[in-house]
């Protein structure tokens, strides 16, 4: 009966809700879509390693439906195999800056006074530091031997204008009359903070850490394709700078090779902002109580 | 004074939103005469704001008219408002009916001086004359007692909220409408502003001649200004009478129940009585009548059919099947 | 009466700075000034004015959520803001507040249940679930939601305007207080609904033996809650007549009180359409950030008293028994 209940109200009203809006719901079904070809489907399509010089960019097909790349290896398990690193740090990044910014903003709007004033002012400072030449310099400084590296380095920096937007929402919250009441209750600054203001901007921080995952996309595939992250293995960013650098753009049958990525990236970028649509809803009771 | 200017038939508005079809207006059949007020009294949800933005057709977007005739009578001819196009409407607001909306503050663009959302107005119905418009808006500002060379350049958030409701008052009779319907023009005011607002309406019908329609939560809006009041519950009018026989002779359950939960400071003290319950939701509505789960009358007659408005006295009407036991009055 | 009161505010008075446009300098704006007052151990004040008048500033000077800029508000004669620890904890458990909108009081990502017994576990008063479900249960009837399990697990949204009052003041009542302000506790709700409440609190001042402070803009709903207690006038930060509700409704002595009485519009065609309003010599209220000197109604009175008025602000007179009146029409009777 309990397990029961748990389920319904994890899995099965955000489901629901979901399927109330149609952008939310084609967002999530690519998204979806995008994760399961990128974390379940390596187990399956193995990276093609194997040059062969008689499949040099060779048009999609029955065996590869994707066509080949300059070396003749199949682009479709590259492009497979090439998410899952680019996911993982995206997603690192993201929660590093939206834990950094949650914690700071609601600690700078709820605290006031001084700590307000220097929490701010340190937030301007960075926010005012331009973010891709920051990075390409700290990149090049430290050896980026692999992605939690690149992903505490972007999480780091991309949270201020997380945390200036949190501070603004919680000063709006925290002056309606349930923290009043709250407050006259004595509930203390803990309950205050983690069970009556945040739980109201869940859907927000989460919406959040979902436009901080598509930033840090961005911006680990920008560096990457400027060469500046040497990591090893393989990824979509990495396609694009082999294709880039091996010329590409010359060949009329590398479209394939160089697109492939692209579109990859751009599909999971857009179906998680589409996806944000939906999340409102889940997080809003209003809407869960199932009626 | 007995001829009819608005006639709504058997008027059904709907809103659709997530959790079905909300029936916020249902079959309500009134008419406006010619010169008198009307007030349209109920609670939240009864019906009598979305019958008053009905008729001007300004009903939010999910809201619309599922059936019924909103006939308006004016220059020798007959119009049924419901049928109208954007066109038809854009020359319709204002020069025939006019509405002065509740929240005073919403009603105005606040980046904008009080004379250019005046002369937009004025602009938006084919009136472009910048001279006449202005000094047509003085004169109206003169009128509800404003220093019309100091409003007219002020914004919004410079007048008080008695000031702004005169200068909405002021504008809604810039293109003389026949008919001005007001929602719930004195809620949010002080009580000496209040006082100075039912004041200027007297007035302005006393001059103008105009039909009005209070919108209102507060029956002591109507008691101060209507001629008849109709009685709104759960979207449809369960009573309709003259202002006296509303207030001293009332014959529905529901009108009763108000007049008795509601104090007074004059005439010593007297207990007052609640109505037990709430209202209906209007999404599921039960067969019969909807006021029978909070109604001590109550018998089981009154679930199964909705009582309809009979003639109980002279231009008198109640929806109620037990009003011959109700005519004690208060 | 001043050794049973639960609350007194001596010589209170709060401003705020504000900002005047980019350049402007900070300004004061005085929302109370120099309040005195005594509330007595199970009585009902009705604190009675117009929007921006201070009422609300002054519940919430009183249940301390803001401070004074200068004067003490005390607690069974302790001064609040002096307290230790331990003393301001009790103060705090006996102190609560009723807000005016039932839709921004409650938290609305919580249920009923956690709304309630939050403060519960909080201050030691339930150890268990089941002991909070209890307690719950028991709150939820005390103030009229039965079932109560028809309402425990829902969420405020799921509840009308009414009921949701009747949460609010049950969750007022979950640390037995002896005090409660109750800011415009009825008038966002309907007609219909508004009596049921006001039944609801008279009852529990009767069971509980609460003493109220009633905050309304609302005279006639004032009369009607507080006929047994007193009045308070306030205009502009100021307590300008208080006295038995009575007295100051049949025999209103300050020219503001009895303009107010006879401008209020009332459910009675008869009487309300024979109202003769009082003359004012001015409809606009004078700003909170430039006060006029003296009396603060001299300028809208029609009976001012030129370079009286205008000049002194006039103390408290008691021409009759327990009836206080600041005007100068009143010196020496």
């Amino acid at each position: 009966m309990k397990a029961k209940e748990i389920l319904r109200r994890i899995f099965i009203e955000p489901l629901i809700i979901i399927s109330r809006d149609k952008a939310g719901l084609i967002g999530f079904i690519f998204l979806l879509f995008i994760l399961l070809l990128s974390f379940v489907g390596p187990y399956f399509i193995k990276l093609d390693t194997e040059v062969k010089l008689d499949k040099i960019y060779q048009f999609p097909s029955k065996e590869h439906i994707l066509g080949t790349d300059n070396q003749g290896r199949d682009i479709f398990s590259q492009i497979v195999n090439g998410g899952r690193d680019v996911i993982i740090v995206a997603f690192l990044a993201g929660l590093i800056s939206t834990l950094i910014a949650v914690s700071l903003g609601s600690l700078s709007a709820y605290a006031g006074g001084f700590t307000d004033t220097v929490i701010m002012f340190i937030t301007e400072i960075i926010l005012t530091i331009p973010q891709f030449p920051l990075l390409a310099v700290l990149a090049a400084f430290v050896r980026l031997t692999n992605p939690t590296m690149l992903a505490f380095i972007i999480g780091f920096l991309g949270w201020p204008a997380l945390a200036r937007a949190i501070r603004s929402q919680v000063l709006s919250i925290k002056e309606r009359d349930y923290i009043e009441a709250a407050r006259v209750l004595d509930l203390g600054r803990i309950h205050i903070i983690f069970s009556e203001i945040l739980p109201n901007m869940l859907s927000y921080i989460v919406i959040s850490l979902i436009m901080a995952m598509t930033g840090a996309v961005y911006s680990q595939v920008g560096l990457i394709i400027l060469g500046l992250v040497p990591f090893y293995g393989h990824n979509w960013g990495l396609m694009i700078q082999l294709a880039w650098t091996r010329g590409a753009i010359f060949y009329k049958g590398s479209i394939f090779y160089i697109l492939s990525p692209i579109i990859a990236i751009a599909l999971f970028q857009w179906s998680a902002v589409t996806f944000t649509r939906s999340l409102e809803g889940i997080f809003n009771p209003r809407l869960r109580a199932g009626e | 004074m007995a001829r009819e200017i608005l006639n709504i038939e058997n008027l059904f508005v709907e809103y659709s939103n997530i959790r079905g079809k909300v029936k916020a207006v249902r079959g309500v059949n009134l008419k406006l005469y010619k010169g008198e007020n009307l007030a349209l009294i109920g609670e939240s949800g009864s019906g009598k704001t979305t019958l008053g933005t009905a008729i001007i057709r300004l009903l939010p977007s999910s809201g619309y008219i599922k059936d019924g005739k909103i006939i308006y009578k004016g220059n020798g001819n007959e119009y049924d408002i419901s049928k109208f196009n954007e066109k038809d409407l854009r020359q319709f607001r204002w020069k025939e009916i006019a509405m002065v909306f509740q929240s005073a503050l919403n009603s105005f663009n606040p980046v904008l001086k009080v004379w250019d959302q005046i002369y937009d107005t004025a602009k938006a119905h084919g009136i472009s004359n910048r001279s006449f418009v202005r000094e047509r808006a003085i004169s109206l500002l003169r009128y509800v007692q404003l220093d019309p060379e100091r409003v007219i350049n002020s914004y919004p958030h410079e007048l008080s909220g008695g000031m702004r409701q005169r200068v909405l008052i002021a504008m809604s009779l810039l293109l003389e409408p026949k008919i001005l319907i007001l929602d719930e023009p004195t809620t949010a005011l002080d009580i000496l502003t209040q006082r100075n607002i039912i004041e200027l309406l007297r007035t302005i019908k006393s001059d103008m001649g105009l039909s009005m329609i209070f919108i209102s939560h507060d029956l002591s809006l109507a008691a101060e200004l209507a001629d008849r009041v109709a009685v709104m519950y759960a979207g449809a009018i369960v009573e309709l009478g003259s202002v006296e026989d509303i207030f001293y002779r009332p014959r529905h359950p529901y009108t009763l129940g108000l007049i008795k939960a509601v104090p007074t400071v004059t005439a010593g003290f007297r207990e007052l009585y609640s109505i037990p319950g709430s209202p209906p939701d209007l999404i599921n509505l039960s067969p019969g009548c909807k006021f029978a789960p909070r109604c001590e009358y109550r018998r089981s007659e009154c679930e199964k059919d909705e009582p309809t408005l009979v003639e109980v006295g002279p231009d008198h009407f109640v929806a109620c099947i037990r009003h011959k036991e109700i005519n004690n009055g208060r | 009466m001043e050794d049973r009161a639960i609350i007194q505010l001596d010589h209170v008075s709060k401003s705020f700075t504000v900002r005047s446009g980019i350049f402007g300098g900070r300004k004061h704006m005085q929302v109370i000034g120099d309040l005195s007052l005594s509330i007595g151990k199970g009585e009902v004040l009705c604190l009675v004015g117009e929007s921006g008048c201070g009422k609300t500033t002054t519940g919430k000077l009183i249940v301390g959520l803001i401070k004074p800029t200068s004067g003490k508000i005390l607690f069974e004669g302790k001064d609040i803001w002096s307290m230790n620890n331990e003393e301001f904890k009790n103060y705090r458990k006996a102190v609560q507040i009723i807000h005016q909108d039932p839709y921004s009081s409650l938290n609305p990502v919580h249920r009923i249940y956690n709304i309630l017994s939050a403060p519960l576990f909080r201050h030691g008063i339930v150890k268990s679930k089941s002991e909070a479900e209890e307690k719950v249960l028991e709150l939820l009837d005390r103030v009229d939601l039965t079932p109560p399990r028809d309402f425990i697990y829902k969420y405020p949204h799921q509840l009308s305007g009414g009921q949701r009052q009747r949460v609010a003041i049950a969750r007022s009542l979950t640390l037995n207080p002896k005090f409660i302000v109750a800011d415009e506790a009825v008038s966002m709700l309907d007609v219909s609904i508004r009596l049921s409440i006001i039944e609801l609190l008279r009852r529990l001042k009767e069971e509980m033996n609460v003493t109220f402070l009633f905050i309304t803009h609302d005279l006639a709903m004032a009369k009607y809650f507080g006929w047994e207690g007193r009045i308070a006038v306030m205009y502009l930060g100021r307590i300008v007549e208080i006295g038995p509700t009575p007295r100051v409704i049949e025999n209103p002595l300050h020219p503001y009180t009895k303009a107010l009485l006879m401008a209020i519009p009332e459910a009675d065609p008869q009487v309300t359409r024979s109202k003769k309003p009082m003359q004012l010599r001015s409809l606009d209220i004078p700003s909170l950030l430039n006060l006029p000197p003296g009396c603060s109604f001299n300028p809208r009175c029609p009976f001012w008293i030129e370079g009286t008025c205008d000049r002194e602000v006039p103390n408290m007179y008691e021409p009759e028994k327990d009836h206080y009146v600041s005007c100068f029409l009143f010196r020496g009777k």
